[in-house]
């Protein structure tokens, strides 16, 4: 029984972490049709300001989740300002665009930090349940995925500045001619959808050794959650998380991770054979 | 753009120039009579960097210790090294480049089992001496290499006997899914069974793996009474972090054949790290007059706050000192006669102890040093003295098959 618990927490953990990580994407991607394949180096850009201000006895919690969304979330809208405005609607000059920002980032933080790993020690202890422990911090991980989830869709449906976004999003010439500003409401969602990658960046630091090229292991899932849930940003990375998710603890579970990830990849492929528009192409429709 | 001689000459040139460009980093040196080349190959960049740079730093502390001391033959060394960047594809080319270019008397270099293999069949080809100067799982049997590292039967034997006296006999095993962390976790199971237990459960993990959440509740379902981790690579260094998130340091103790050994420590904080306990040939807690003298001129040359020298970086050290020494004994640089000194029973005291290289199979009869890690620096338990290579020993004989080039496998079944 108490087995049964700890293994559905590991997967309500890797649903939630899948979250984290694609939350951004869905962002910039579903609403802006930007393929930013420099979302990856975003979440190491957080997990290394969490890190060096852990490393400079800011509060542990600050350094994790006040830190790093602020910092990637400023470098987002510089980004947007100076590269990705003048790419709008082009999406191969994007993806190579976003591919040499990649690669540039990379390349920075080996120069600053070198490529020796980091690390940000985990703020909270383990939990019994039972005769098993469980990580304390995962727990605190579905937490922040379940809050930034509502965060997003509190900000896109109830504020102005959601329907703005949205607005310019549906018809950007109609919004502007009612008086939109939509260069900034670009700028800002490109922003949002930066710190958000670097809050998951900045959370998943304490678990994960932070090194330059950990983006890489990253950028493949979000990518695939994302295309997997479809247009809609927020049910789509919900219910694509959480069939991947389930899939991959279950074939962990039954052998090693290598062979989860394999099994997620499977499901990926089959999923966008059977649904090429995503999850929300076809369902959820109507929902944010 | 149509193509006129114009368009050919310029974008030929621009063709020539930019493969001439990515050039690797490759200090030159002139071979000249005057001086003998080494070549050293270990990876400084792209993940391995934490072990290959120490191990470079202290070659050519090595080799500036015998030019001070007047060289070798009367002529300098000089150091031609190669950064392979942890691609294996870069380790064939500069070994080729290394034999064939810069004729060098001997290669310093490979950090995994994986390079080494790449590489050991190129020098062998080409005729020069490689020193292998890593601990890794045994079984190499080729005369052209020499190899004084650790191999599990200096150091996996002792662990598993201290864990099964001290803890229990049951063991669960992560192990890095390459050769190495293959063979050396069949390794574990011969002795674990030897002690009467068995392996519970064993788990590869590629040297970038991060998610360990599924493996650690497995090992709580599978109730060991020891974890033996073989882990290489950067990512695995979040295991002990997440092990010790789940609240389990301390609660299932760790034997590691690897950890600390590219100074990973440093990255966890002591609560994480505390506990874990490991066999090196090499301790900075060494109490001997070889030692203190080593590490008083090594830290005179490269400052106060350089790293803690860890085994595989030692390994480095002694390689080229007992490369130099049969080289002297040889009185020549020719590869045929320096591999005959070798094979005479060369034996010297250096800053982990006595070490002898065992003729019939080229590897050394060395200490090894039980250590606990505590606050972050391994402290010592027990020292096992001049402990042989039995597990080559026992399926390589260079004496009786001196063409032999292969790497021999042990069979658990």
């Amino acid at each position: 029984m108490d087995y049964a618990v700890v293994v559905a927490i590991e997967v309500v953990y890797a649903i939630a972490s899948l979250v984290l990580i694609s939350l951004g994407l869905a962002v910039i991607f579903g609403m802006m049709r930007v393929i930013n394949l420099a979302h990856g180096e975003f979440m190491v850009m957080g997990s290394y300001s969490a890190t060096v201000a852990a490393h400079h006895n800011v509060d542990v919690w600050i350094a994790i989740l006040v830190v790093p969304p602020l910092v990637v979330g400023a470098v987002g809208v510089l980004i947007e300002r100076v590269v990705i405005r003048y790419l709008y609607g082009r999406m191969v000059e994007t993806m190579l665009a976003t591919w040499g920002l990649s690669l540039f980032v990379v390349g920075a933080l080996t120069m600053i930090f070198g490529s020796t790993t980091e690390g940000v020690p985990t703020p909270l202890g383990g939990v019994s349940i039972g005769r098993y422990q469980t990580s304390g911090y995962s727990l605190f991980v579905i937490a922040i995925s379940l809050t930034a989830m509502a965060a997003t869709y509190v900000l896109l449906r109830r504020t102005r500045l959601g329907l703005l976004a949205r607005g310019t999003m549906q018809n950007a010439a109609m919004a502007a001619a009612l008086g939109t500003d939509t260069s900034r409401v670009y700028a800002i969602t490109f922003g949002f959808g930066a710190a958000l990658a670097g809050l998951a960046g900045g959370v998943l630091a304490p678990i994960s050794g932070v090194f330059p090229s950990i983006g890489g292991s990253y950028i493949g899932k979000a990518f695939i959650t994302v295309i997997g849930g479809g247009a809609l940003p927020l049910a789509g990375t919900a219910s694509a998380s959480t069939l991947f998710g389930i899939v991959n603890q279950i074939a962990t579970f039954a052998s090693n991770p290598v062979y989860g990830e394999v099994a997620l990849l499977l499901a990926a492929i089959v999923l966008i054979r059977v649904l090429p528009q995503g999850i929300t192409g076809r369902y959820l429709r109507g929902y944010l | 753009m149509s193509l006129n001689r114009r368009n050919f000459v310029r974008g030929a040139g621009a063709a020539a120039l930019s493969t001439a460009l990515p050039m690797p980093l490759v200090t030159k040196s002139w071979a000249a009579d005057s001086t003998i080349t080494i070549a050293s190959m270990y990876d400084m960049s792209g993940g391995l960097e934490m072990a290959g740079k120490p191990m470079y730093d202290v070659l050519n502390f090595a080799v500036e210790e015998i030019n001070a001391a007047g060289g070798l033959l009367g002529k300098k060394i000089t150091v031609v090294s190669f950064d392979t960047q942890t691609n294996m594809q870069l380790y064939a080319q500069y070994a080729q480049e290394a034999a064939l270019k810069h004729k060098v008397a001997v290669v310093h270099g490979g950090i995994t089992s994986a390079s080494r293999e790449v590489i050991r069949p190129v020098l062998d080809k080409y005729k020069t001496l490689y020193f292998y100067d890593m601990p890794y799982e045994g079984g190499v049997c080729d005369r052209n290499i020499f190899i004084d590292g650790v191999t599990p039967a200096h150091d996996t034997e002792v662990l598993v006997n201290y864990a099964s006296k001290t803890w229990g006999k049951n063991c669960y095993t992560l192990a890095a899914d390459y050769n190495y962390g293959q063979i050396t976790s069949d390794w574990v199971k011969k002795f674990v069974r030897a002690n009467g237990g068995d392996v519970l459960g064993t788990e590869f993990f590629p040297l970038d793996a991060t998610s360990f959440g599924s493996t650690i509740s497995k090992i709580q379902a599978a109730k060991p009474d020891f974890i033996m981790t073989i882990l290489v690579g950067g990512g695995p260094i979040s295991f002990y972090r997440q092990f010790a998130a789940a609240g389990l340091a301390g609660k299932i103790p760790i034997a590691s054949t690897t950890f600390a050994g590219s100074n990973d420590q440093l990255v966890l904080t002591a609560e994480e790290s505390n506990g874990i306990v490991v066999c090196k040939n090499y301790l900075e807690a060494i109490d001997s007059p070889v030692n203190k003298d080593f590490l008083k001129r090594l830290r005179a040359r490269y400052g106060a706050d350089y790293q803690p020298i860890s085994d595989l970086t030692m390994s480095s050290y002694q390689g080229v000192h007992l490369w130099a020494a049969g080289v002297k004994k040889a009185g020549t640089l020719d590869r045929t006669k320096v591999i005959q000194a070798l094979e005479s029973g060369i034996s010297l005291e250096l800053p982990s102890g006595l070490m002898t290289i065992d003729p019939t199979t080229h590897h050394c009869i060395l200490d090894v040093h039980l250590a606990v890690m505590k606050d972050k620096i391994p402290t010592l338990i027990e020292t096992f003295k001049q402990r042989k290579p039995a597990d080559t020993a026992a399926v390589c004989d260079l004496g009786k098959n001196p063409n032999d080039t292969k790497q021999y496998i042990i069979k658990v079944n």
